[in-house]
Order: structure tokens, then sequence, then C-alpha cells
């Protein structure tokens, strides 16, 4: 039995409930798909929006911090720009509609709608849990997105980017991707936003690396100073597979990416190397959870978190080790440059180890210039200021790195700069 | 063009008095040696030429042709021609060597009002400097100093040292760590740096670097004061007999 008595609903709350009613005729889907949408959006009425008292939402409160949802806007327009890495072929998203197909050779895509008219996507439109507030959301209203096959032994010698721009209202879209077997490929999915009108944008990605698939995947968050972006990825890495996943947030007001995985195969390993840029009066969070589920399976996690102005920022990592999954290697790292009072930056790693032997650890610093690496700077004739806004980029750039391909290092260093010299 | 006067130094945040009425005197075109103990205050007499806000100086001057340099800060030294090569060169994980060296090298052109160089200009003189020093180009590509050997962070030193041509270099125990074919190289690299208009003061433990870079002039520092100074030949004294008597005779 419920035993909450009833609440009074919040505008954020109210207008999602009202837009279900007012779309649901347009949604593409019927039968169980549109069954599915019923049973998430009855969910999200009942239990309206996390809030704090939620322990997977403690430090991001759904429900005060949505203040409002921006009605659908059908009139809205927004056009396809550039590559960020030039070459690259792009399957773009405007407005949350799935707008054109360049998919390379070895890559098959079609559009989520059709899977969700013919249905096949009803099993995707689930929550992960009792908390997954935002599958509910995206499940409720999801519209369109990509469903990718990258086909077994394919090696992408150019990126494929995953073009999100956004100018107005609403956007929900879902994208299963399936890397086969020796799959080799550079995902930029990347969340642009034109004009100053307000939007909400989620976006559910489900990854499923075959054996030996090694995948880089870039999220790159521009989006506006009025934006709320809820966005989720969850992954399942099979025997010997490999995944970068790269996190930059640089824009939105309210913003929460989750990242959700399990190791299935013995061998394989997970890298997410995270980059959060932060001002203004904007509240960001990142989120993670990774279970390691089997033996010999090993991870990283590096978050550098940059915080300006009066911005909020939340680190949760979770990190599981099941019982039989011995040989685990898990390391998680959490460090952040406060270069404001007025900021505050929560971090929150766990650790839950049922297994004995394996190697798991974790740390979170606060850390601020370090004043060797300045002198020596402005011993060599760079001007304080100066000096600090490279040692800044530095802490944040030396995460870029790693990617270890100047075509994609190059364009990420100048979005980092540029916020930089922004907001500092 | 370097005149150090009764200099009184001491570390700020706790106060103790390193530097105790420090008088040296360097020329254009010289190369002045000071060596002591451990603890006499090389390495912080190097820092408050340079600038470090760790030190604070209470007494007495430092002109720098004939100018007092106290009030300027590290980046304002550096553009007016001093230079310290670091006893331990600092690691900038995320900063890449060619980035840096370029960032330096017009920072201090735009402080004297000269024009920045063009890239091709810059990445010329970057090479020719760098294969004189035998400096590995893909070292450049790396992030500064990182990752680097001893005897390659030293390199490194000399070569940010050659592309920015200062007229008072300062070598904080740039011997420290070398083998014996790198400090040939390094002292190479300073030797060809001699000039009629440029100055020298190699601050070092031993003798052994002052085979290659023969000093004009040598100074003892002892408890933060120079308490002897000769020719190259008080080196070699110090070397076979230590400095026990020279500080016997100064006390």
């Amino acid at each position: 039995m419920n035993m909450q008595t009833a609440i009074t609903m919040t505008a954020a709350e109210t207008a999602l409930v009202d837009a279900y009613t007012a779309q649901i005729g347009e949604l593409p889907g019927e039968g169980a798909v549109l069954s599915a949408r019923d049973t998430l959006l009855a969910d999200l009425r009942k239990q309206g929006l996390p809030t704090r008292r939620v322990e997977s939402w403690h430090y991001t409160d759904l429900r005060a911090l949505l203040r409002s949802v921006p009605a659908v806007d059908p009139t809205a327009f927004a056009q396809q720009v550039d590559p960020l890495v030039a070459g690259s072929s792009v399957l773009a998203v405007l407005n949350g509609k799935a707008a054109t197909k360049g998919a390379p050779a070895g890559v098959n895509v079609r559009s989520y709608a059709d899977s969700l008219v013919e249905g096949v996507a009803a099993a995707d439109l689930v929550e992960r849990d009792a908390d997954d507030a935002i599958g509910r959301i995206n499940g409720s209203f999801v519209r369109d997105g990509f469903e990718i096959e990258v086909v077994e032994g394919t090696e992408l010698e150019q990126p494929l980017e995953l073009q999100l721009v956004q100018s107005a209202g609403q956007s929900h879209t879902r994208f299963p991707v399936t890397c086969g077997a020796s799959t080799k490929a550079v995902v930029i999915e990347r969340h642009l936003s034109v004009g100053d009108a307000p939007s909400l944008v989620t976006t559910v990605c489900d990854l499923i690396l075959d054996e030996g698939a090694e995948i880089t995947w870039i999220i790159l968050q521009q989006q506006g100073d009025a934006d709320s972006h809820l966005a989720q990825v969850n992954f399942d890495l099979g025997t010997n597979a490999r995944l970068r996943l790269f996190v930059i947030n640089a824009g939105g007001k309210l913003v929460r990416q989750e990242v959700h995985g399990v190791t299935t195969g013995e061998g394989s390993d997970f890298k997410l190397r995270g980059i959060n840029l932060l001002g203004g009066e904007t509240h960001t969070d990142v989120t993670f959870t990774l279970g390691h589920d089997v033996p010999n399976t090993t991870s990283t996690e590096i978050i550098r978190n940059v915080l300006l102005g009066r911005a909020k920022g939340v680190f949760q990592g979770q990190i599981r080790v099941a019982p039989d999954a011995q040989k685990t290697d898990a390391k998680m790292a959490c460090n952040t440059l406060l270069l404001s009072d007025d900021a505050d930056f929560s971090a929150k790693p766990e650790l839950e180890i049922f297994a004995d032997d394996v190697q798991c650890g974790h740390g979170a610093t606060v850390i601020d210039i370090n004043e060797t690496q300045l002198f020596y700077l402005r011993a060599r004739g760079i001007p304080e200021n100066k000096a600090r806004a490279m040692l800044v980029n530095a802490f944040v750039d030396e995460i870029v790195e790693e990617l270890e391909d100047e075509a994609v290092i190059e364009p990420l260093e100048a979005i980092i700069a540029a916020w930089l010299e922004t907001h500092a | 063009m370097l005149e150090i006067k009764n200099l009184h130094a001491r570390i700020a945040e706790d106060g103790t008095e390193i530097i105790r009425g420090l008088d040296l005197t360097v020329k254009a075109g010289e190369v002045a040696a000071i060596m002591g103990p451990n603890g006499s205050g090389k390495s912080t007499l190097s820092y408050i030429l340079s600038g470090r806000e760790d030190y604070e100086v209470t007494e007495g001057d430092i002109l720098y042709n004939g100018e007092s340099i106290l009030e300027l800060d590290p980046s304002e030294r550096a553009a007016k021609g001093i230079f310290l090569a670091f006893q331990y060169p600092v690691e900038i994980p995320g900063v890449a060597t060619m980035q840096f060296l370029k960032v330096a090298l017009n920072e201090q052109r735009k402080y004297r009002g000269e024009e920045e160089l063009s890239t091709p200009d810059f990445i010329r003189r970057v090479k020719e400097a760098s294969a004189r020093l035998q400096i590995n180009p893909d070292m450049l590509k790396r992030p500064l100093n990182v990752g680097f050997s001893g005897g390659e962070k030293k390199r490194a030193e000399i070569l940010q040292m050659a592309l920015l041509e200062p007229k008072l270099c300062v070598l904080d125990e740039t011997d420290s760590g070398l083998d014996i074919d790198a400090l040939k190289i390094v002292a190479d690299g300073v030797n060809a740096l001699r000039s009629p208009d440029r100055a020298v003061v190699v601050i070092t433990h031993y003798q052994r670097l002052l085979e290659y870079i023969v000093p004009d002039s040598v100074h003892v520092l002892y408890k933060g004061q120079i308490i002897k100074s000769g020719d190259k030949s008080l080196a070699l004294d110090l070397e076979a007999n230590g400095y026990a008597n020279i500080i016997d005779a100064a006390a």
C-alpha cells in the first residue's frame, strides 16, 4: 500500500502530467509501447519528482530544482551545425527529431520513432529502479532518437557524431547502441542549444559492447543557461570489451548525467573521465554506478571539476563488486578546483565489495592552484592572471589529453579554454 | 649588472632569517660562482632574485642595471631579463612544453613592447636551440617536465634560457642529478650564452661544474653572508680543503 498522503504537485510536475494528456494522441507507438508509457507516467504522477529524501537524489532535489517545464514548441526551429571533428559522420537530432541519416559503412541506423511505432521499443520503456526519474520522464515522452548497430569487425576511421540541437521546448530521445565484436569507434554525443529560450532535454543511451569492442564515447554537453538536461547512459561490457566514457559538462542550468554500467564479460575495462566546468547559478550532477559482476574486470574513474560563481556540483560514484568478481581492480578519484567561495561541490564515493581478492580505492580532494607551478610559470615571464588561467586549463586538459588523438583533443581544449575565458 | 647590498631576508611564513647582510656585485660579461655548504642560503638567494613571495626582504636592496627590482613581481623580473634555472624544474601536467615556451616568449616580448613571434619563426628558433642541446623534438610535445629524466629536465631549463635570451642567468645547482655527459651538454649550452652583455650566477655545491663553466669570480656563502671572494682558484681550494678553514677564518 502507498502510505504517502496526497501531495500537492509542483508546477513542473503538473506541467509534465498535463503535457502527457495533451500529447498522448501524437506520441509514436501503440499497444505495448502505450501501456509502458502509461505505467511510467502513472509512477511519475504517484511519486512526484524525487526529493532529497530519496537517497540517490539527496544532493539534487529535482522536485525543488526543476521549477518549470517549458511547453512543447512545435514551431521551434533548429539547424544542423558542422561536426566537432572535421570528417565525422553526423546523425542529427533537431529539437528532438531524428533529422538525417549519414551513417558510415558498417553502421546500421534507424530512427527510434520507427521502433516505437513498430512496438519493439516497448521493452526499453521500463524503470531501472524505483528512483529512476530520468527513465520515467524519458520513457513517458520519448519520440525519437537513433537505434545504432556497429556491425561486427567494423573499425571506424572517423568519429560518429550524435548531434542534438535544441532551440526551445522539450526533447526526449533514446539511443540503443550495439557495438558488435571487435568493433572500434569514437562516438561524440554532443548537446547544443541555440537561442535563449529554456528547454528540457532528456536522453537515454543504452550501450552494449560485444566481445573485444573498443569504444570511446564522448558526451559534450553545452546547453544554454536556462536549460535543463536529464541524461542517462546504461552500458554492458562483454568479454574483453573496453569502453572509455568522457563526460564534459560546459553548460546547462540544471544538469543530471547518470552513468550506470555492468561488466558482464571477463577482461573488460571501463574508464570514466569527467570534466565539469561549472559557473553562474547552476546545478550539475554526475551520478555513476558500476557493477563489477564477473572476475578479472577493471575500471578507473577520474572526475575533474572547476567551479566558479555560485555553481553547485555533485559527483556520486558507486562501485559494486559481486561476490565472485575476484581480481577486480577499480580506482575512483574526484578532484575539485573551487575558484569561488560561493560555489559548492559534493562528492559521494561508495564502494560495496563482496569479494575478497580485489583492489579498490577512491579519493576525493578539493585543491587549490599549486603555488610552486604558479611561481615557475611566472618566473618565465608569464603574468600571474595568465599563469593561473593556464593552470586551471591544464587541470582539465590533462584529462582530455588521454584521448591521444589531436583531431579530437584540439576542439575540446578550445571549448574548455573558451568556457574558462568567458566565465573566469 | 647585479648589485646586492646588505641584503637581509626571511621566510615569510615563520620569520626565519636566511640571508643576513649579503653583499655581491656581478658585472656584465662576468660568470660568478656561489658556493657554500648545505643550508647556507644558496637556493634562497636564487628565489629572492627571481621574486618568489615565500621570502621577505627586510633590509638592503637588489639593483639590476642600477634599478631596484624588489617591487617587481616574478614575471616582470623575467621580462626584464632575469632567468632562474631551477634546481628542481617543476612538472606541469596538462601544459604542453611547446605551448608553454610560446606563451612565455610572447608574454616577455609583449611586456617589452616587442611584437609577438610568428609561429614559423618560433618553431625555427626552438628547433635550432633544441638541436644544439641534443633535445629530442618529441620531448617538447610532452607536458612540461612531466616524465622527463633528471638530465632532460636540466636540458629543458637551458633550452628555455637559450630561447628567452635573458641578461642575468641564475643557475641553481644545475649540476645536481646530472651524469658527466649531460653535464657537458648543459655546460656547453651555458657557455654558448656567455657574452659581454650577459652575466651568469652559478650556484653550486661542487667544483665539478666549474671545470666546464669556468667562473670569473667565486664567492663563498655561509649563514646568509658572502664570507670570502676570490677567483677560480678559490673553488679548487674549497674542493681540496673543504669549507672549515674559510668558515673558521671568517668567524
